[in-house]
């Protein structure tokens, strides 16, 4: 039976206090925070993260495909899922493809991979989906929307879940939309948009789904679907019949927001980490029409040990960015002081050539004197002999190693958004040592000894090229 | 291999104004330089017959140097050595003196850092690439070496800084007193310890100055030494050593960041050539690459000046004032002195050239009777290094 083999959830380190957007803006909030991604990350890395998490204790190698979903490429033209699929070492011949353009694309993404495996082109397939929405400054969407990711390997063994059954509709309403050239979406009277849109057509497509297959609202243990605001969300539980209290999937609007595209899917991944076997999961998602799902979890939930850390894990893990003007930083959202440093560079024959350390992060091991080593040699940095030809040297994969900080220092004039850039030296599980930056930190709890572990980054945008790369932080959920 | 000691001689040197020269560039600062240079040695530009020219990113080829001083169609040879520039131009000018392929020699180290609108080197040394070592500049990494420093010998952040801060305090006063000097204004304990952060735990304080200068000097055999203006007055080279580390200390495990193993290499063959034994009693001053406060501790330490993990009680005993029995950095050091790149190497010759023949230009910043003193020249970062040092002393 096909179904979920695992899931993986990412949730940036930083949040925005609802409190926080409003007294920049003289308004009275609510006390919810939004997820914020980092200035280092955008969809692509938050991808990354989720795939990671979900393919926690699994060799990726057996991995046959990734669907990316997004609405937020960071590229318009070049791909972003073979980008996630070198961070994460898939094979070569793993089958990469984006989902754009549809709040729906997560679940666009979803469905073609159940075809893949249902097919038999994939064995296992891996739906990656994130977004980072960026809504206008002092606009309604501020205290909706947030950043995170989700991820769901898809197989037709050994899964947590089965996928019972689907029912999809597509309808052409223009509700949510934003143009190429713009950095925000658009919408119209809301009124309108959510009376003829979201509340017209989403119980078209959940009604159907049940119709299809002859259940109704009591046949669900968990409910879980999109909303485009917290409001519309409990109108829609409450105009099919759910109970908001036993079924319905919290949104997460006050802690996380919506996360577009990936929105859906990591309310999925909270419901799934709550499940029992035999639990039964309504999963709808709506954008351009919508799709429908029926899961039964399985046995396997409680048998696979629980390595994710899933939406809860990284949920817990947090700092608050203290101001909002750090928020307009991260996100580049103003006009800044000009900057007489030169501007970065980059090189893509560096990339082209450097590929497997600068993406896959694989180091090497010495044949010789058995020193793991990084960045990659042709002689050994300890022993100085050649490691050159296959036997000489091991490749290593650095990104699972975690490690333990032995120095740093606080750079406060570096070219970053975030003050200070923490240099640091940090000591790797096998013997190696990775010298470069370090992410997501709590500037009061650095100190030397703290156990670390890798993420990709976006380092910085130079010559209209995205840097990607690794950096450490420090272990954000144990 | 035989020692170079007292095989060359330096007859004259000069330097130039140091400190955010606007109205100076690259051009004047050779020129102020090398003219003082050719006065003190008595010597006219066109009986150079080669010269090596030091600069890290102020301009390329020896035409940099010809094209002020209008030196005609002369051998020139530019050296670059990153931070170890000013040094490495002077040892390659001796080697040519000493297989006797010219008889006089004109070496100069510049550097031109402040047309660029910000503080910071011009370019960060080093091959480039967008990621790797991206972001992270060269103070950030010795603060690296500032944070292992502390840990290693039990000091608190506290206690780790004051040490750091009585570097620059001496610094300072050292600075104050050298009319050259870019920073010449005295600072207190207070001061450096409240400084603004710049790359935690470094602060303000604990870094040199970005600055403008250039530094020349005028060299021939020993034994030719006497046919020019100090005539019984000028001092010889000692010894010579130059270590390139691999620059894997960074990324191997076995490198603890508070030592320089590549300025322990160096000392060594360079206090081989000099035979000096116990360079502590032996040596009289010493100016050493001191861009951050750090440097100069550890520095010291590689050094042989002190034991490994004692700088901080030296430096709590004044063994390092002028006044001290091991003065460091009499000039102020880069850190108050300046810190032209290309130039800091020659420059710091200049302070021990000086010192040796008794005209520092205060009586109260001049050592008394020192014979014998050490130049250490260094660039890159903790892990990383190139390392020169030179010895330098009465004949």
């Amino acid at each position: 039976m096909i179904g979920i083999i695992s899931y993986g959830g990412y949730v940036p380190f930083y949040r925005l206090r609802h409190e926080e957007i409003g007294r920049s803006w003289g308004k009275k909030t609510g006390q919810g925070e939004r997820a914020v991604a980092g200035w280092d990350e955008d969809t692509i890395t938050m991808g990354v993260e989720a795939a990671r998490d979900c393919l926690q204790g699994m060799e990726s190698k057996t991995v046959d495909s990734l669907y990316f979903a997004t609405l937020m490429p960071p590229y318009s033209e070049k791909q972003s899922a073979s980008i996630i699929a070198a961070a994460i070492n898939l094979r070569e011949d793993a089958n990469t493809i984006d989902f754009a353009h549809s709040r729906r694309s997560g679940t666009n993404a979803l469905r073609a991979t159940l075809d893949a495996v249902g097919h038999g082109s994939s064995k296992k397939a891996l739906v990656v989906t994130a977004d980072c929405p960026l809504p206008p400054p002092d606009s309604p969407g501020e205290f909706i929307f947030g950043d995170g990711g989700a991820s769901f390997l898809i197989g037709d063994s050994e899964v947590m879940a089965t996928i019972d059954g689907s029912y999809t509709m597509a309808d052409e309403f223009l509700d949510f939309w934003r143009l190429p050239m713009d950095r925000h979406s658009q919408s119209w009277e809301d009124r309108f948009v959510l009376d003829e849109g979201y509340m017209r057509i989403f119980p078209k497509v959940i009604n159907g789904l049940m119709k299809k297959y002859n259940l109704g609202p009591k046949d669900f243990t968990r409910v879980v679907f999109d909303a485009p605001d917290p409001r519309s969300h409990q109108a829609m539980a409450r105009g099919l019949g759910f109970d908001l209290k036993t079924q319905v999937q919290d949104p997460l609007f006050q802690s996380i927001g919506s996360t577009g595209s990936s929105f859906a899917s990591i309310l999925l991944v909270a419901a799934l980490e709550k499940s029992k076997p035999g639990d039964k999961i309504l999963f709808a998602n709506y954008g351009d029409g919508g799709d429908a799902f029926i899961l039964t979890v399985t046995d396997q939930i409680g048998k696979r040990s629980r390595q994710q850390r899933g939406v809860t894990g990284y949920l817990n893990s947090k700092i608050y960015l203290e101001s909002y003007g750090k928020y307009l930083r991260f996100r580049d959202l103003m006009e800044w002081e000009v900057d007489r440093r030169p501007p970065p560079r980059t090189s893509l024959p560096v990339y082209f050539r450097e590929s497997k350390q600068l993406f896959r992060l694989i180091g090497q091991k010495c044949s010789r004197c058995g020193h793991e080593q990084f960045p990659r040699q042709r002689r050994c940095m300890w022993c100085q002999s050649k490691m050159e030809a296959p036997g000489e040297y091991e490749d290593i994969e650095f990104a699972g190693k975690n490690g333990t900080l032995f120095s740093y220092s606080m750079d406060e004039r570096a070219p970053v958004m975030d003050l200070p850039s923490v240099g640091c030296v940090v000591d790797l599980e096998g013997g190696a040592r990775y010298y470069g930056l370090m992410t997501d930190r709590d500037i009061s709890k650095i100190k030397i000894g703290i156990e670390m572990e890798f993420t990709f980054r976006r380092i910085n945008d130079a010559q209209g090229v995205h840097n990607y790369f690794w950096k450490v932080r420090p272990i954000r959920v144990k | 291999m035989e020692s170079i000691k007292d095989k060359v001689a330096i007859i004259g040197m000069g330097t130039s104004q140091f400190g955010e020269l606007w109205n100076k560039d690259v051009d004047d600062l050779i020129i102020d330089a090398a003219n003082e240079a050719f006065e003190d040695a008595g010597v006219e530009p066109k009986e150079i017959q080669a010269a090596w020219l030091g600069t890290m990113d102020s301009g390329y080829t020896g035409q940099l140097l010809s094209s002020p001083l209008q030196l005609q169609y002369i051998p020139i040879t530019r050296v670059e050595n990153a931070c170890a520039t000013g040094i490495e131009a002077l040892r390659n000018a001796s080697f040519a003196l000493v297989a006797k392929a010219y008889d006089l020699v004109l070496v100069l180290g510049v550097e031109k850092m402040k047309d660029l609108g910000f503080g910071g080197l011009l370019a960060a040394p080093g091959k480039f690439h967008p990621v790797y070592g991206a972001q992270m500049v060269a103070v950030g990494r010795y603060a690296m070496a500032a944070t292992r420093y502390f840990e290693r010998y039990g000091l608190t952040p506290e206690k780790g800084k004051e040490m750091l801060a009585k570097v620059s305090v001496k610094s300072h006063y050292n600075g104050a007193r050298n009319p050259k000097a870019h920073l010449k204004r005295e600072i207190t304990i207070e001061q450096a310890m409240g400084a603004p952060i710049i790359a935690w735990p470094l602060g303000l304080y604990d870094c040199c100055g970005v600055t403008d200068g250039a530094a020349a000097a005028i060299l021939c055999r020993t034994e030719d030494a006497k046919n020019f203006r100090h005539k019984d007055d000028y001092v010889t080279i000692k010894g010579f050593g130059l270590s390139i580390g691999p620059g894997w200390g960074k990324e191997r495990s076995d490198y603890d960041y508070t030592h320089w193993p590549e300025t322990e290499v160096a000392a060594k063959m360079a206090y081989k050539e000099a035979g000096i034994k116990n360079p502590r009693k032996e040596l009289d001053l010493a100016e050493v690459h001191d861009c951050f406060s750090i440097a100069e501790v550890i520095a010291t330490e590689s050094l042989g000046l002190c034991e490994k993990g004692k700088a901080r009680e030296g430096i709590d005993a004044g063994d390092f004032t002028l006044k001290g029995d091991m003065p460091i950095n009499p000039s102020g050091g880069l850190k108050s002195f300046g810190h032209p790149i290309g130039a800091s190497g020659c420059r710091e010759v200049s302070e021990i050239y000086m010192q040796l023949q008794g005209r520092a230009q205060l009586p109260e910043r001049q050592i008394k009777n020192p014979k014998l003193g050490l130049v250490h020249n260094q660039g890159g970062h903790p892990g990383r290094f190139m390392a020169g040092v030179c010895i330098v002393g009465l004949p």
